[in-house]
């Protein structure tokens, strides 16, 4: 390991997320597309995109002001999709708690699934990196992401021609999250924590409003947790 | 139609209160430090939030109208499978997108 081949914290976050960027340019332009056939102006799909900042949770509010649903639901529906970013924020907090306030509020800004997945996987594997260090990676992470996200969301407003279906673009999310995680299986908690979710997912997916999601989430945290108690205790027993 | 006010009204709550729960406890706990059952909790946030927001895409696609589809499912356990064997991201990613692909054209 010479100096000359260590990148910077910022260079390697760019390069860990790059594999994302498959994925945010059709979901960026499927919302583009979507939102001006509602009807919405450029600027108004731009300011959507730029303002909230979250897929998930635009596709949401977007279906249902179409369906005229009244207001209080669509904000209380696209929130609740959007609550597991409050799990992202408490996940975060040991690792760049420290950092000053505004670099804080940047980060929360820019927490994204893809960023935080990209983040908090590094943030386990070296534990040593500095607060600083850890900011900068983050925001390299988000670098190829969040640019793209408002540049594809202005071209599919813009344009109105959606990628074919036979790309078959929908499964890169599901590909590339399951990419990124399957390394962070590093103990049989993490494969507990990860099984639980699943099952849970799949049994609560009638649940409205997405919360089957939090609930799965926090069954999966809850089994991960006592799982790792448990391990810890038939450690110690030897 | 959607009523300019409303949209106005969504996206601005909504930036504010998504801002909101992004921010909530890197901004307000800080470098305080939080109780240790909570932080193991928090260890396993990233392994159980995320395959429980992919295992219903995987198991009922919505390009498929949620039918389960084999080379969906056949892509989700190449990327995770080559991801655990080999850690390399980009190897996990490239082998369910050939997987995919591959059995589209095969199965159709």
């Amino acid at each position: 390991m010479t100096s000359t081949t260590r990148k910077s914290p910022y260079r390697q976050g760019i390069i860990d997320s790059s594999p994302f960027i498959l994925v945010i340019i059709p979901f960026a332009s499927l919302f583009g597309v979507l939102a001006s056939e509602a009807g919405l102006s450029v600027v108004e799909t731009m300011a959507f995109s730029i303002v909230v900042i979250a897929g998930a949770a635009q596709f949401t509010a977007l279906q249902l002001m179409q369906e005229n649903a009244p207001t209080v639901i669509v904000l209380i529906s696209a929130l609740a999709v959007n609550l597991r970013m409050a799990m992202y924020s408490a996940s975060l907090t040991p690792y760049i708690g420290a950092a000053p306030l505004w670099q804080r509020a940047l980060c929360a800004y820019l927490t994204v699934d893809q960023s935080y997945v990209v983040g908090v996987s590094k943030f386990e594997r070296e534990p040593d990196m500095t607060v600083a260090a850890r900011v900068s990676y983050f925001l390299g992470a988000v670098t190829p992401i969040v640019p793209l996200w408002y540049l594809f969301t202005y071209v599919g407003a813009v344009l109105g021609t959606q990628i074919p279906d036979s790309w078959a673009l929908d499964f890169a999310i599901p590909i590339t999250f399951l990419a990124m995680i399957a390394p962070m299986f590093r103990t049989a908690a993490h494969v507990v924590a990860a099984l639980v979710a699943v099952v849970v997912a799949l049994l609560a997916a009638g649940v409205p409003y997405s919360l089957g999601l939090i609930i799965a989430g926090t069954a999966g945290m809850m089994a991960g947790a006592q799982t790792e108690l448990w391990l810890e205790r038939k450690g110690n027993a030897k | 139609m959607i009523e300019t006010g409303t949209l106005w009204t969504v996206i601005i709550v909504l930036g504010l209160g998504s801002f909101g729960l992004r921010f909530v406890f890197t901004g307000l706990v800080g470098d305080r430090a939080m109780p240790d059952w909570l932080l193991r909790h928090l260890r396993y946030t990233a392994v159980a939030i995320l395959p429980a927001l992919v295992a219903p895409q995987v198991v009922w696609p919505v390009a498929t109208d949620g039918v389960f589809d084999i080379p969906r499912a056949a892509a989700a356990t190449a990327a995770l499978l080559i991801g655990l064997v080999t850690k390399n991201v980009l190897m996990a990613v490239l082998s369910g997108a050939v997987t995919l692909y591959g059995l589209l054209y095969l199965i159709g």
